[in-house]
């Protein structure tokens, strides 16, 4: 096994978070939540490994995500 | 990869580290956390050479649509980044605009740009009259609102517009604003009050007590003053910076409120209030032409004779 970055460890360890912020939300609705966080880390998945400056920003705009979508009067997510 | 990253890591911590006087917790000898570095978060603040943006020099520059013959024209370059393509850099795009044809204000050179020019720049505005508070940016260098400052009527010199400084950027001219208002929640900026009126009715002040918020309620949170402190560039997170105690102090002022004993309580720590180290570009950028440094130095010498 690889030893991770830093900042390799901040992304995975958000990812986990967004992944267990699903198990929040009612159980009828948790794969779309599911899929919107994994389509969300999908679409920056080219980004360069050393683009700090890129990994920092989506990290951050991650994590606003994280904290806006956690919110529990949000039931069901639709794209 | 990793290495080299692990790398810059130290070297910008070693930069960080701040000199032993500065760590000296002023509020209380026994607070210890005072001598701890920097929080990681904090750190994360120093600038990435990275990601200064790339010069004018090296962009192209829009012109004016039909230039007439005696069009008085002016350069702005202004700051622009797009979160939509977020591995690219920010650059500092260039406009040409006729003096003649434009508002005596910076706001009004920038709608312009933005209605006749080039429609894809953003900027945050609202009220035009400098009550909102909206389109606090860094123009020439001084943070100020784009609507309270005249364009220089000397079109040789060019205007650089950027966004307020130390701020994270959500687009262009565009600041994250976030930490400051969750800042300015902190204080608990609304009226606490156990006991009712006397006759039922509001709870009146003497004209000499109303006279004290003088200076104080005008603040429209801007956030020029507090981007313009580099005690706050530095420890945002920690540190409310002058527009946040201006605000605190408004309420610790009011006659009315009784809850001055907790608000001061809540700042006493050696980094809420005692990072302010009277530099004083709060009070000589101000758009509003108020004095946050000396509403924080009215708070510090309630703390001290108490």
């Amino acid at each position: 096994m690889v030893r991770l970055s830093g900042l390799q460890r901040d992304v995975i360890s958000l990812y986990r978070q967004c992944l267990r912020a699903v198990k929040q939300k009612p159980t009828d609705t948790q794969p779309h939540f599911r899929d919107f966080a994994k389509s969300e880390f999908h679409k920056h998945r080219d980004v360069g490994k050393k683009d700090f400056g890129t990994i920092e920003y989506l990290l951050r705009r991650g994590r606003n995500q994280l904290e806006l979508w956690s919110e529990p009067g949000i039931r069901d997510i639709h794209r | 990869m990793a290495c080299t990253r692990a790398f810059t890591r130290l070297t910008m911590k070693r930069i960080a580290v701040r000199p032993a006087v500065f760590t000296r917790g002023l509020a209380s000898v026994n607070d210890t956390h005072a001598r701890d570095p920097i929080s990681k978060v904090a750190e994360k603040i120093v600038p990435d050479a990275a990601r200064a943006p790339i010069p004018e020099s090296k962009t192209s520059t829009i012109k004016e649509p039909e230039p007439t013959k005696d069009a008085k024209t002016k350069t702005f370059h202004i700051y622009r980044w797009n979160p939509d393509e977020p591995s690219s850099k920010p650059k500092m795009q260039s406009y040409t605009l006729d003096m003649n044809k434009t508002g005596p204000m910076m706001l009004d050179a920038l709608i312009r740009i933005k209605n006749e020019v080039d429609p894809t720049l953003t900027f945050r505005r609202s009220c035009r009259e400098g009550i909102c508070g909206s389109c606090a940016m860094n123009i020439d260098g001084v943070n100020t609102l784009a609507c309270l400052c005249r364009i220089p009527t000397d079109t040789t010199k060019e205007s650089r517009i950027y966004p307020l400084p130390h701020m994270y950027v959500v687009k262009d001219l565009v600041p994250d604003m976030t930490l400051f208002y969750k800042q300015y929640r902190s204080v608990k900026p609304y009226l606490q009050r156990t006991t009712a009126a006397p006759d039922g009715r509001e709870y009146r002040q003497s004209k000499e007590d109303r006279k004290k918020l003088d200076g104080l309620y005008e603040c429209i949170l801007c956030a020029c003053c507090s981007t313009s402190c580099p005690s706050y560039w530095w420890n945002q997170e920690e540190y409310l910076g002058p527009a946040v105690l201006l605000q605190s102090y408004r309420w610790i002022a009011d006659s009315r409120d009784e809850r001055k004993a907790e608000r001061q309580d809540a700042l006493n720590n050696s980094m809420s209030l005692y990072r302010c180290h009277t530099i004083l570009n709060c009070s000589r950028t101000c758009p509003k032409g108020l004095n946050p440094a000396l509403a924080i130095a009215e708070i510090k010498k309630s703390m001290a004779f108490t």
